[in-house]
């Protein structure tokens, strides 16, 4: 049997906005528990929350960057239950009507370019952690969190696998850190996202019961816990079985889900409108110097970088996967003059760096501009590749500049044709057996013999001959 | 007479003129009302130091040539209202310890304006109640009958104004809490239109309906009051940017060619007989001044009380939630675990009609009765809106009584909450429209007090009570005082 996947994604996302959504605490991540919270935070008796106006300008951002719907009047509603690190008894929300709607975003797998459409984007307040591990028998409460700008980005049950949805959280991950709105950063929590799986039998309209699972907080465990829970799900209904509608938790450390509960436990949340707060009237004067300050978005930026600098389609759409490598990127074209040169650093070293240190851009210890000035000494012949690469690992540990570098490590390509002949007569010399088969050999068989004769004077040139003048000479003396 | 037992205004000429010291009169009213509290128990607590620390600041400043508004004043505040490093106890067990970290806005204000609190007023808890029976600290007793109730939620405000232990208090109302009690007890109060005063540091019952205003003897009392209490508050979203004004501007104003509505459907066969000739006895001294007496409909209005116990419970429901054992206020003994924790806090922190308001609120929330009840009521509210707007385009004011009946016995509704209700009947619509609405004392019934209301359109407060003051130069009603013991 075909089955077929069917998958929504639901995305928490922190804005990096300086106060909280309803009161003038920090939202500074990694400070002592408790110490940004303030009387709104802990939900004192008769205090009353205040809206954060930047919040209301990233989300209309976010809406813009997805040519959605921006609500000009939006209402916040009150999300009802018990929990301890909930201190108001219930979450500020947008149930009934949404800051943003009916948006969508295009996503590229391999040459394939899907829309996801974004159903609803609506703001309300983090709640706050509940510790279970520093305390025995108890649980601490930390509200440093309590009440910091969330977007929740809800799309529609768009995606047909995994793959899919992990392209698709890249890219809502990109708009966001595009448009400045939210840092990203998924361990701290910035960036959260749960999903709704389902399968059906492919060909047919109706959906399957889904399951939503939680706590998949990195784009690896996206994958992982969407293709256990979809394998999960097939297994169950081949089995005879049906798939119950329920919400499960993904362990990482085990690769699989487990049950947190079922439909008939779920809380009735009792949503309301909340009387303490007004509807948010956003005017056309703000929209219209939103979308003024609105930075160029992937799309228009891999655009521009096609057209400027020559890069083929599939650089520009990885480059401009993320905002700072794209700038980084930019930098070190320009400052190089080489655009496809510097495509290809990016996407080979620089990520290669990126993944083995699993860190970002701005920790890379190569700025743009020392990129930019090796790959000019590559494109002036100073360099070759081997010579290039060594460099590039020195300058990961040192700050000494690319000529130092070249110096030091004696790279300096030797492009001297009269230096590379005499290393050409001495190979050849040193190997008149090879030299004489070469001679005898057909034509078509002589293009690759040449590679001993060039390895050779590499060899012994230290590897610092340039490449394409060992070839045209070895050439010439070979076929005298 | 006592100086104690005067008005504000007098009380505040007296200041002015150095006639008397701050420390002198609010030493004076702390002995009376400490003295009158172990009758009618109109305070659940004093702040007999603190106030005579400000009160010796206060002449201070008078002597360095302050002039603030009410500067030396000793007034009350309903036990409602936060008050930073004093105990704030909103008439509930779950609150008894707890002290605030900040002042409420109109706290705040009033303090501003120079007046001292020396205390808080008793109520019932969370402001849920009509009788002041609902008080963890005790019921509140009439004082011109301690059989009877003061009324409530702002119950112990009312009394202890009526008693003379202060000459005005702030108080909230929520569905007729500062006006029934003032009809009850002989007293002047007037519940501002929404938003008029800010809601920040003022625990809420229903927030929607809430609004702070204040009871003394006389208008004129409440227009100086309401002028220090109102504010646009940038702490409170619901907060009018209208702010405060000079409420005293129409008290000299006739009512000459003034418009009264008088709705059809406030003068039915609930409202007691001896009630209704007092309204329109009241009702025929305004006419007798040039004033229109005009019969009009609010043709929704049967529906208010329905409305209004589905729209406050579903607030209060929500608003009661963060009283749950863990950050602040009671939490039970040895919980066995969380939900333990949340039961037991809960069950053991508040009181019967808390708890069934809660329940009540939490039910017309519930998913599948959120669109038969609460939704419902909510479009009630527009239809009842609607009728206060097309009426005050025929009618300047709208005045009937402010309660079906007088005070009644103690304990004589406790096992009826739904014959309770009633006693809202004619307040309610006032907040669910969110216009201004006030009660003056009308005249007597078998030896009671009874109430006029008067509902005036939207930030019309002072117009409402130059009418009242009016009212007042022709009627002594308002300056009868009950013979209480000390």
């Amino acid at each position: 049997m075909m089955w077929e996947t069917v998958i929504g994604l639901e995305i928490h996302t922190q804005l990096a906005t300086e106060s909280k959504i309803f009161s003038g605490s920090s939202t500074e991540f990694g400070q002592s528990p408790n110490t940004q919270a303030n009387a709104v935070d802990l939900g004192l008796p008769g205090i009353l929350p205040v809206p954060n106006q930047k919040a209301f300008e990233y989300a209309a951002m976010f809406g813009m960057a997805i040519g959605a719907t921006i609500n000009q009047r939006s209402t916040f509603d009150r999300k009802n239950y018990f929990y301890p690190d909930l201190p108001k008894g219930y979450q500020t929300t947008q149930l009934f009507h949404p800051i943003v709607e009916h948006g969508q975003v295009e996503i590229r797998i391999d040459d394939t370019v899907r829309t996801i459409g974004v159903t609803r984007a609506h703001l309300e307040e983090d709640a706050g952690k509940s510790l279970h591990e520093d305390f025995d028998g108890m649980t601490g409460i930390d509200l440093n969190r309590a009440g910091t700008p969330l977007i929740e980005i809800v799309s529609e049950p768009d995606m047909r696998s995994a793959k899919e949805a992990v392209a698709y959280l890249k890219k809502i991950h990109a708009i966001v850190r595009y448009l400045g709105i939210c840092d990203g950063n998924m361990a701290e929590g910035s960036f959260r996202c749960d999903a709704n799986v389902s399968v059906r039998i492919k060909g047919t309209e109706a959906f399957g019961n889904r399951v939503e699972v939680k706590n998949i907080n990195s784009f690896k465990f996206v994958e992982k816990a969407i293709n256990h829970e979809v394998e999960r799900q097939i297994e169950r209904i081949e089995d005879g079985g049906t798939v119950v509608q329920e919400t499960r938790l993904y362990d990482p450390d085990r690769d699989e889900t487990r049950s947190m509960r079922s439909k008939e436990e779920a809380n009735d949340y009792r949503y309301f409108p909340c009387p303490d707060l007004l509807p948010v009237e956003l005017s056309d004067e703000f929209l219209a110097q939103v979308r003024e300050r609105l930075p160029e978005l992937p799309e228009a930026k891999a655009k521009r970088l096609i057209e400027q600098f020559g890069i083929t389609d599939y650089d520009a759409a990885v480059v401009t996967s993320d905002r700072a490598l794209a700038e980084y990127f930019e930098r070190a074209a320009e400052h190089s003059g080489s655009g496809k040169l510097a495509a290809n650093w990016v996407l080979g070293a620089v990520s290669q760096w990126l993944n083995d240190s699993d860190s970002n851009i701005e920790a890379c210890p190569v700025s743009a501009e020392r990129l930019g000035d090796l790959i000019q000494r590559i494109s002036d012949d100073t360099l070759n590749s081997k010579g290039a690469k060594a460099v590039w690992e020195a300058m990961l540990t040192s700050d000494a500049s690319v000529d130092e570098l070249i110096e030091s490590l004696g790279l300096k390509q030797v492009t001297d044709t009269g230096a590379i002949e005499a290393v050409v007569e001495q190979v050849m010399a040193d190997n008149a057996g090879q030299v004489e088969a070469y001679r005898a050999a057909e034509p078509d068989k002589q293009g690759k013999m040449v590679g001993f004769f060039v390895g050779q004077v590499m060899k012994a040139s230290g590897g610092k001959a340039n490449p394409q003048a060992v070839n045209q000479i070895l050439r010439s003396k070979l076929g005298g | 007479m006592s100086l104690s037992t005067q008005t504000l205004k007098s009380q505040l000429q007296a200041l002015s003129s150095k006639s008397v010291s701050s420390v002198e009169l609010v030493q004076e009213q702390i002995t009376r009302a400490k003295a009158l509290n172990a009758d009618n128990n109109a305070f659940i607590s004093f702040n007999a130091d603190g106030a005579i620390e400000q009160a010796k600041q206060a002449d201070q400043a008078r002597a360095d040539g302050s002039t603030q508004p009410l500067l030396g004043a000793p007034i009350a505040h309903k036990d409602l209202f936060c008050t930073q490093g004093q105990v704030t106890t909103c008439g509930s067990k779950i609150l008894q310890n707890f002290v605030a970290p900040y002042n409420a806005t109109v706290v705040e204000n009033l303090t501003q304006a120079g007046a001292i609190s020396i205390g808080k007023t008793n109520m019932d808890e969370f402001a849920m109640g009509s009788s002041n029976e609902n008080s963890a600290f005790g019921a509140v007793k009439n004082p011109w009958d301690l059989d009877r109730v003061p009324g409530g939620s702002s119950g112990g405000s009312a009394a202890a104004v009526a008693a003379g232990m202060v000459a005005a208090a702030t108080a909230t109302d929520t569905g007729g809490s500062i006006r029934q009690p003032a009809a009850f007890t002989g007293t002047s109060g007037i519940k501002p239109t929404y938003g008029r005063c800010s809601r920040y540091g003022m625990i809420a019952y229903a927030s929607s309906l809430d609004q702070a205003g204040p009871i003394a003897q006389t208008a004129e009392d409440l227009a100086i009051m309401l002028g220090a209490m109102a504010s646009h508050d940038p702490k409170d979203s619901t907060s009018a940017t209208e702010g405060t004004e000079d409420f005293t501007r129409d008290l000299g104003r006739s009512v000459e060619g003034l418009r009264i509505g008088l709705p059809r459907q406030f003068f039915t066969e609930q409202l007691d007989d001896a009630v209704a000739s007092t309204t329109h006895q009241a009702l025929a001294e305004l006419e007798k001044r040039g004033a229109v007496l005009v019969d009009i409909d609010l043709a929704n209005i049967d529906l208010s009380l329905p409305a209004y116990y589905v729209i406050a419970p579903a607030e209060a429901s929500a608003n009661l939630s963060r009283f749950d054992g863990v950050r602040f206020g009671y939490r039970c003994e040895n919980p066995k675990d969380l939900n333990d924790l949340y039961e037991r806090s809960r069950s053991e922190g508040f009181g019967e009609e808390v708890k069934r308001r809660i329940l009540v609120g939490t039910y017309a929330l519930s998913a599948s009765f959120f669109d038969a009840y609460y939704v419902k009521a909510q479009q009630i509210r527009r239809l009842i809106k609607n009728d206060f707007v097309a009426a005050f385009e025929q009618v300047d004011l709208i005045a009937g009584p402010t309660t079906p009946t007088p005070a009644f016995k103690l304990g004589e509704k406790t096992d009826d909450p739904s014959d309770m209700y009633l006693q809202d009947v004619y307040t309610i619509s006032a907040n669910l429209a969110g216009i201004p609405g006030l009660s003056i004392p009308a005249g007597q019934v078998a030896g009671m007090p009874v109430g006029l209301q008067l509902l005036g359109n939207y930030f019309d407060e002072a117009r409402m009570l130059g009418v009242a003051h009016q009212f007042q130069q022709i009627t002594d009603w308002h300056s009868r005082r009950p013979e209480v013991s000390l």
